[in-house]
Order: structure tokens, then C-alpha cells, then sequence
């Protein structure tokens, strides 16, 4: 069955708008696939991404549970990677705190790349006064270091993981928008766009249709490398108490307590250390090697 | 010439409209805190009177366009309002521990730049070398690892660990106080007024944190160095060169690297906001006295006149060093006339 | 014989495949000019190209006779192949605004390629090169001097390039498609021009380019390329008597004066003309 797509996908004649779409989809994976780099960061997102959602199935331990008597044990057979300042299991901790940082993500880029994306191609496409507002905007957020405003953001809304989202959403969208707005300007004056206005698509088809479609693979690549410094973020916020509350699995805040017993458990640091270090490299593995498939121009 | 001024002019208006936007959204950062901040201010016990006395005279009383100009027009004046923390101004509070941020930015961008522009062409010269996945693994970790994770590692290895780096702070207790600043820069205050070892204390307190925040915009800066001088590789200019029997060595220092320079200097006025911010949490790791921790410290604490003072100083040296590495490039690129 | 190819075969290996862009080149010269024409792909920019070894690393380069002069270029080090380039060997690039290195002067360039094969001081470079500037026939020698590529037409900054390449006093001249990217009229001005230096100075000319029969007028001989082999090779003067038919038909697809027609042919190209022939 899979040789029989292959050679349906990669056939060099397409007579269906689907056949295309999935052979170029289809290309794209082989040859992501030559790039060994890549394959180990897709490898490693998939692995976090599955721990993360299977978490209740495979934590040996509730995240919760304090265990006063075996705090700050070292790595054994009961537990993986030891137990925190207060007994808790760090592996099912580690594990939930993937949840807790998925979510996250998952909710930050849902809502920043369509909104960038959408600002980015309606400020390319209609230029003039609408491009001059929207743009002013952007250059606004561009303008604060991403941190700084997240921690403004946060500090006067209310410490927690919902601030937090909001927040780095709110200071992640500006580059896609830039990004959705240079490739339209460039497409803009492009034959085909002409045509369809000559065949009478009004403006709205004309950039939800064909615009932004084009506009996509960039900011695909741009989500992927961006994952990591969203994750960065987000544990940064954690790690000085803004993002997500005790006791919350966080990364990042795991980080904040275990700081105090860095000189002697320095296991308690190093797993929360270990999973962000290891996250943001894969993403930004795979971000570099799709960057490379999409638009090699740019090395 | 009146093309350029025109030109010059657009800018600098699109760059006050940023400025706007800045002050708009740091004012509404400051205005919608769930905290009331007049009870902030008075605490719960407060009576009525109080509590309205109290709003009044901070002006909360009034419709939001009002407060706006209140807020554009004390920060115009330098009028940052006061901190609940320290119940100083919050304008010299950040006078007062400005310069110990600029201190780590500044040589971290030294160091970073030395290093790391060589680093990157090299990097480029050996594209898919050993040597290049090796520069670019390195590069790619310091865009991986949060800045405090290296710093906690680097305070325990050198300081817990192998007890060759001093404590957290920017002096020793014993130099606490001892020299007039002069710049605000410990070091250079220390030379100024001849006293060697408490320069040899300030140096020695600065290298954890300068190294840390170096590396980090060393990532940065090598990154962009390779893939600008990958760029200029690829000209068909480059080809000339050689065919005129110039040796490597001058191809890629004389005709490759100068077609970058300029676009080098942007990423370095970039690279130095975004050592502002670095500077932040790393400020909080070595508990580092400068604007960093003063921020941290106010946030922690939700006093907001230093949250936004700080926020909207940041912003505003963002806007700046933008605005500068754009007129270095009109200014320096002979291709742009 | 200043140049001596035999059997030189270019390949390159790009996402696991391996092309063979140039495969089995012969070819020599004197102190002649040698026309080389071909269509884009036939691989005539990249036998200039080994033989100045100026070729990526990823290129794959073979031959039984590769030499310039006395000089074995396979076998031959950088540092001798460095002299080689520029001091015997000049080389014409196709587009100035390319070719030429955009944040340095035009002077400044020349002068650097006079400096790098004759000691000589600053100044006298700079004699040299408003000299060259002015034997290319550039109007006004110290204002190109101090001018940047973006900043002159396409034409002269060919001839700064020409001036470039004939500043250390070569003995031969590579052009490559050195009018392709100018306009009609200033083609047969830059041409003259190469012709008349490289003929002044009794120097050897290779001229690459696509058009058929401007490389007639300027060469003595002409070699015809065609996907990465030699398919005919005779003097210029011979050329209406053109035997293979690539050749024939690339002559039949020229609009002439002399003889109208209604339409032009299509050149048909048989499958037969990519085999590689023993030569």
C-alpha cells in the first residue's frame, strides 16, 4: 500500500489537485528525510509529544504525591530520577510538566501564527493605510524584547499559566506577521494574482485562498524555530515565578526550587534542565532542516 | 538631497509613532492590574476617605485619555513615578543601577564580537567541515538553553564546585562603597581612581556573568557571520577574485567579509538589546545589582511604576539601537545611495 | 601550445546522483582565438573553469592531459596555480554587476589585480589602471576610477573588467559570454575591443558564448559543445560547410538578411548527439 502511494504521489504528471498537493507534501518528507539532524529533532519532538500525552498512562508516580521521608533521594529503581525537596517523583514530574508545557505551546502557536499570518497577508495585500496601522502596530510589539513584555504582561495580569499564554502570545505574533507580509508584497504583483482578480475573485478570495496558502511553508518554519524560544520563554517566566504556580509541574519552576539544593541534589536541577535543553534543540533541528527544504536560498 | 531628507524624515516619524505605541501599551500594562493599586498603596485598612483621598491625588479617578496624558506627560518630564519597594524615585533608581547592566552588556558584546565574527567565518570558509558542524552545534545550543540553566551550571561548577569564581554580587563585601563612580562602570572607576584590587574584584566578579551572557550572543552573532559570508561565497564576484590569483586568505578578508560589514554592524546593534534582556534573568542568577534584578525584584512584589519604567526604558533602547543599525546601513552600504 | 586538454570529464554529485556535466573534452591552442559555443548546460563555462582549477570542491575533476603551458593544472598546488591566475591567465567574467565586488571601487579593483602580479607602489598601480581604464576606451578614466559598479552602465563596467584581466599582462584571455548580459549595441563595441587588445598584445583568446555567429567573426577557430561533449570543431572560415547536425541545424535557425524565409526551422535534437563518441 505504501509503494502504491509513493508512486501516485510522485508521479510527475498530477491530474488532481489533491495528487499534487500530497506529492509536493510528499517530497517534501524525502527530503527532509536525507537530513539526519532533522530526523533526530522529529524523532525527539514525536518522543516528548508522546510522553506528554500519554503522561497519566506511563508516570509511575502521582506528580502530586509527597513522600517526606525519601525527599531529594537520588536516582534509584522506585524512582527513575529521584524525588524533589518535597518527595515527589521527579520523572512523573518531568512528565506531567511536558503537559503542562505542550499546552502551552500548542496554545500559543494556534493562536499567534493565523493572527500573524491573517495581519501579515490583509496588511501586504491592500497596502496604504491599512498596511501603515497594522504595520505600526507590529513594529510596537516588535519593539520590546520578548521577555521584558511577558513579564510586564504577566506581572500585571496575574501569575499563572493562563497570563503566561497570553502574554507570550501576545509578544510572539509580530514576526509572522512581517513574514506573511513580505511574501505577500512579493506575490502580490505576480501574473496568476492578476488573474484571478480579472476572473472576478473578490479580495477577500483573492488572500484567504491564494495569498496566504503561499505564505504557509514560511511560517511553518518560522513556528518551528520560533518552538524553542517560546519554550525558552515560557520556562524563563516559570523560573522567576511568573509563569506557572507551585505546584504545578513546570519546568521552569522546577528549576526555581531546585536551584536552592544545586550544591548537593544537583539530580533535581538536571532532569527540568535536561528536558528543555533537549525540546528546544529537536525543534530547532527540525526547524533548520525544514528551513533547508523549504527555501534553501536561505541558509 | 531632498529625497534623502524626505526619506530620513518618513523614518523618524514612523520611529515617534513606535515610540506612541510603546508608551500606549506600557500604560495600559500599568492600568490593568486585577491589583487595585491604590489599595496597594494605602493597604486594606484603609477608610473611605482615605481610599478616595488616595485615588485622587494618583489621578485614578479620571477618564483613561486624561490618566494617558498625565502618564506621557510626567514620563516625558523624566517622571517615572515613585516605587512602592524602595519609595525612591523609580528615574533614579534606574539611573542608579542602569550602569551595572551596561557594564555586563557591553564587554559580553566585546568578547562576543571578537570571537564570535571569526568564529563565523570560519565557519563559512569550512562549510560542512568537522569544524563547521562543531561551530554550528555550538551556536545551535546557545539558541537552546535557556541563559539560566548555564548560569546555575556555571555557578556551581566554578564557584561551588571548583571555588575559582567569587560569590554572586558585583564586589566583595570588603570593596562595597569604597570608589566614587565616575562612568558607572565598576572597572573603569576602579583604573580611574588607581586601586588595583578592587579592580582585580570587579573584574573577578564580572567574568561568570560576562562569559554566560557572551556566549549567548555569540550563538547570535556567529550564526548570522556564516550565513552572511555563505551568502557572499556564492558571488559570482568571488569567482573573480580568485581568477585575479588573489590567495584565499584575501579573497574571503578583502572582497567577501567587506560586503558584510555593515550588515554585520546591524546584528551587532541588535545583538546589544538583546543583551538587555539577557541581562535580566542572568542579573537574577548572580544576583548581579542592575537594572535586571531592580526589575525582577519590583515584579515579584507587583510594584508596577518600576515595572513599567523598566519596560518602557527597554523598549525605548530597542527602538533606538534599531533605528541606529538602520542609519549605519544607509550611512556605510555604498550600494545603498 | 599554451592550452592542451585531452579527455577532461567534470561531474558532479548533487542529492545522491552523480551528473556528468562535462564528459570527454578535448582541445588546444596557440596564441589564437578559439571560439567555444554552445547552448546553456553544454558545460563550455566549466572547461574554462578547470582550467584555471577554479571549480568547487564538490566538482569532480578528471583528464589525461589537463595543462597550461608547462603546467600540469591537475597536479598543480594552489600557489602555482595562484600565479597562473591573472598573471598568464585572464579571465572575463559575464555580468559586471556580478562580477565585479560591490562595495569597492572600480579602481581599486584593477589596481589589485595589477598589484598582485607586478610589485609595485599604490601609485603606480593607480597610473596603470587609469592607463588600462583608458586603453579600454573609457571616456573619462579618473571618474570610473573612483566610482562604484552599481554606479556605470553595463558597458563600462565590462571594460573595467576587461582592464581587470589585462592589467598583469596575461598571455591568454578567457571571455566568458562577456556581451550576454549587455545590450545589442554595446556588443559589438566590446568585442572590437577585446579583438583589438588580444591582437595587440599577440595574446591567445578563448571566447565562450551561446551566439553562433558573432564568435565566427572574432575566433579563428570554432568548437561546437553540446551537452558536455564537442560535437564539431573547424575554422571560422569553414563554418558554412558545418558537417554535424547540431551544428547545420543551429546555423539553419539564424534569421538572415541574404536569405528570407517564412518561418524558421526548429532545431530537432536527436537522442543520438548525447552518446558519448570516442574522439
Amino acid at each position: 500500500m505504501l509503494t502504491t502511494f509513493r508512486t501516485w504521489a510522485l508521479d510527475d504528471t498530477p491530474t488532481s489537485r489533491r495528487q499534487a498537493a500530497w506529492g509536493r507534501r510528499y517530497r517534501i518528507w524525502l527530503a527532509l528525510r536525507r537530513n539526519p539532524l532533522a530526523m533526530i529533532g522529529l524523532a525527539i519532538v514525536i518522543f516528548f509529544g508522546g510522553l506528554a500525552i500519554l503522561a497519566p498512562l506511563l508516570a509511575p508516580w502521582d506528580p502530586a504525591a509527597q513522600d517526606l521521608a525519601h525527599r531529594l533521594a537520588r536516582p534509584s529503581a522506585a524512582h527513575w530520577l529521584g524525588t524533589d525537596e518535597l518527595g515527589r517523583d521527579i520523572l512523573s514530574r518531568i512528565l506531567y510538566g511536558g503537559r503542562v508545557t505542550l499546552g502551552m505551546v500548542i496554545s500559543i502557536v494556534i493562536v499567534v501564527a493565523p493572527v500573524g499570518l491573517v495581519v501579515g497577508c490583509v496588511a501586504g495585500y491592500f497596502g496604504g493605510w491599512i498596511d501603515t496601522v497594522l504595520m505600526r502596530v507590529t513594529d510596537v510589539f516588535l519593539s520590546f524584547p520578548r521577555l521584558i513584555l511577558a513579564l510586564a504582561l504577566v506581572a500585571a495580569l496575574h501569575p499563572g499559566v493562563q497570563s503566561a499564554i497570553v502574554a507570550i502570545a501576545l509578544t510572539a505574533w509580530p514576526p509572522y506577521a512581517r513574514i506573511a507580509r513580505a511574501e505577500t508584497l512579493t506575490v502580490r504583483s505576480s501574473d496568476f494574482i492578476a488573474a484571478c482578480r480579472l476572473a472576478g475573485a473578490s479580495p477577500r478570495r483573492v488572500v484567504f485562498r491564494h495569498i496566504m496558502p503561499l505564505c504557509v511553508p514560511s511560517v511553518i518554519v518560522r513556528v518551528t524555530l520560533d518552538m524553542s524560544s517560546i519554550i525558552i520563554t515560557a520556562a524563563s517566566l516559570g523560573f522567576l515565578g511568573m509563569g506557572a504556580q507551585p505546584p504545578s509541574p513546570e519546568w521552569g519552576a522546577m528549576l526555581a526550587i531546585a536551584k536552592r539544593f544545586m550544591l548537593q541534589e544537583w539530580w533535581v536541577a538536571l532532569s527540568p534542565a535536561m528536558a528543555i535543553l533537549l525540546v528546544s534543540l529537536a525543534f530547532n533541528f527540525l526547524g533548520d532542516g525544514l528551513r533547508d527544504v523549504l527555501d534553501p536560498k536561505q541558509n | 538631497m531632498i529625497r534623502r531628507l524626505k526619506s530620513l524624515g518618513s523614518q523618524f516619524g514612523s520611529v515617534l509613532a513606535t515610540l506612541f505605541g510603546l508608551s500606549v501599551v506600557t500604560f495600559m500594562i500599568g492600568r490593568v492590574m486585577p491589583v487595585d493599586p491604590v489599595i496597594a498603596a494605602v493597604g486594606d485598612n484603609a477608610s473611605q476617605e482615605v481610599v478616595a483621598k488616595a485615588r485622587a491625588a494618583m489621578g485614578l479617578d479620571e477618564p483613561l485619555i486624561v490618566q494617558y496624558w498625565h502618564y506621557l506627560t510626567q514620563v516625558l518630564h523624566g517622571d517615572f513615578g515613585q516605587s512602592v519597594l524602595t519609595h525612591n524615585e523609580v528615574a533614579s533608581d534606574i539611573a542608579h543601577y542602569f550602569p551595572a547592566t551596561m557594564e555586563l552588556a557591553t564587554y559580553a558584546l566585546i568578547i562576543a564580537t571578537v570571537i564570535g565574527v571569526p568564529l563565523g567565518i570560519w565557519a563559512a570558509v569550512r562549510q560542512d567541515s568537522l569544524t563547521d558542524q562543531i561551530i554550528r552545534v555550538i551556536c545551535l545550543a546557545g539558541h537552546s538553553v535557556p541563559v539560566f540553566v548555564l548560569a546555575l551550571l556555571a555557578l556551581i561548577i566554578f564557584y561551588a564546585g571548583l571555588g575559582i569564581a567569587p560569590g554572586p554580587g558585583r564586589q566583595g563585601i570588603i570593596y562595597q562603597d569604597m570608589i566614587t563612580p565616575v562612568t558607572g562602570f565598576l572597572t573603569i572607576d576602579c583604573l580611574y581612581a588607581g586601586d588595583w584590587d578592587a579592580f582585580r574584584d570587579a573584574v573577578a566578579h564580572l567574568v561568570l556573568p560576562v562569559s554566560i551572557l557572551s556566549y549567548f550572543s555569540l550563538a547570535y552573532i556567529t550564526r548570522m557571520t556564516r550565513a552572511f559570508m555563505l551568502d557572499a561565497l556564492r558571488g559570482e564576484f568571488i569567482v573573480a577574485a580568485r581568477a585575479k590569483g588573489l590567495s584565499a586568505r584575501k579573497v574571503v578578508l578583502n572582497h567577501a567579509f567587506p560586503t558584510i560589514a555593515v550588515q554585520l554592524l546591524t546584528v551587532l546593534a541588535l545583538t546589544y538589546a538583546g543583551l538587555l534582556e539577557g541581562a535580566v534573568v542572568t542579573e537574577t542568577v548572580f544576583a548581579w545589582p542592575g537594572l535586571g534584578l531592580y526589575l525582577t525584584k519590583a515584579l515579584m512584589n507587583g510594584d508596577m511604576n518600576p515595572v513599567v519604567g523598566c519596560t518602557l526604558l527597554i523598549g525605548l533602547i530597542y527602538v533606538a539601537l534599531n533605528l541606529l543599525a538602520d542609519i549605519l546601513y544607509r550611512v556605510f552600504d555604498p550600494r545603498v545611495s | 601550445m599554451l592550452v592542451d586538454i585531452k579527455n577532461l570529464r567534470i561531474a558532479f554529485t548533487s542529492r545522491g546522483k552523480r551528473f556528468e556535466a562535462v564528459r570527454g573534452i578535448s582541445l588546444s591552442l596557440g596564441r589564437e582565438k578559439l571560439g567555444i559555443v554552445g547552448e546553456s548546460g553544454s558545460g563550455k563555462s566549466l572547461t574554462a573553469r578547470a582550467l584555471m582549477k577554479l571549480l568547487p570542491k564538490t566538482a569532480e575533476v578528471t583528464a589525461d592531459t589537463l595543462r597550461y603551458d608547462d603546467v600540469d593544472v591537475l597536479k598543480a598546488s594552489e600557489r602555482q596555480m595562484r600565479k597562473i591566475r591573472g598573471g598568464r591567465v585572464g579571465f572575463v567574467l559575464q555580468d559586471p554587476k556580478y562580477s565585479l565586488n560591490p562595495v569597492k571601487t572600480i579602481g581599486s579593483q584593477v589596481d589589485e589585480a595589477w598589484r598582485e602580479h607586478k610589485r609595485g607602489s599604490a601609485r603606480e598601480a593607480r597610473e596603470a589602471t587609469l592607463d588600462l581604464l583608458d586603453q579600454v576606451m573609457i571616456r573619462d578614466p579618473k571618474k570610473v576610477y573612483a566610482s562604484y559598479p552599481h554606479e556605470v552602465s553595463g558597458g563600462m563596467g565590462q571594460r573595467a573588467m576587461i582592464a581587470m584581466a589585462l592589467a598583469p599582462n596575461p598571455e591568454l584571455l578567457i571571455a566568458d559570454e562577456p556581451t550576454s548580459a549587455l545590450d545589442a549595441t554595446v556588443q559589438a563595441e566590446i568585442l572590437r575591443l577585446i579583438n583589438d587588445l588580444v591582437e595587440k598584445r599577440g595574446m591567445g583568446l578563448i571566447l565562450i558564448s551561446h551566439d553562433l555567429p558573432l564568435v565566427s567573426h572574432f575566433c579563428d577557430r570554432v568548437c561546437v559543445m553540446y551537452s558536455g561533449q564537442i560535437m564539431e570543431e573547424m575554422a571560422a572560415s569553414d563554418l558554412m560547410n558545418a558537417q554535424h547536425p547540431y551544428t547545420r541545424g543551429l546555423l539553419n535557425c539564424m534569421p538572415s538578411l541574404m536569405h528570407p524565409r517564412d518561418r524558421l526551422p526548429v532545431l530537432t535534437r536527436e537522442d543520438s548527439w548525447q552518446e558519448e563518441t570516442a574522439r
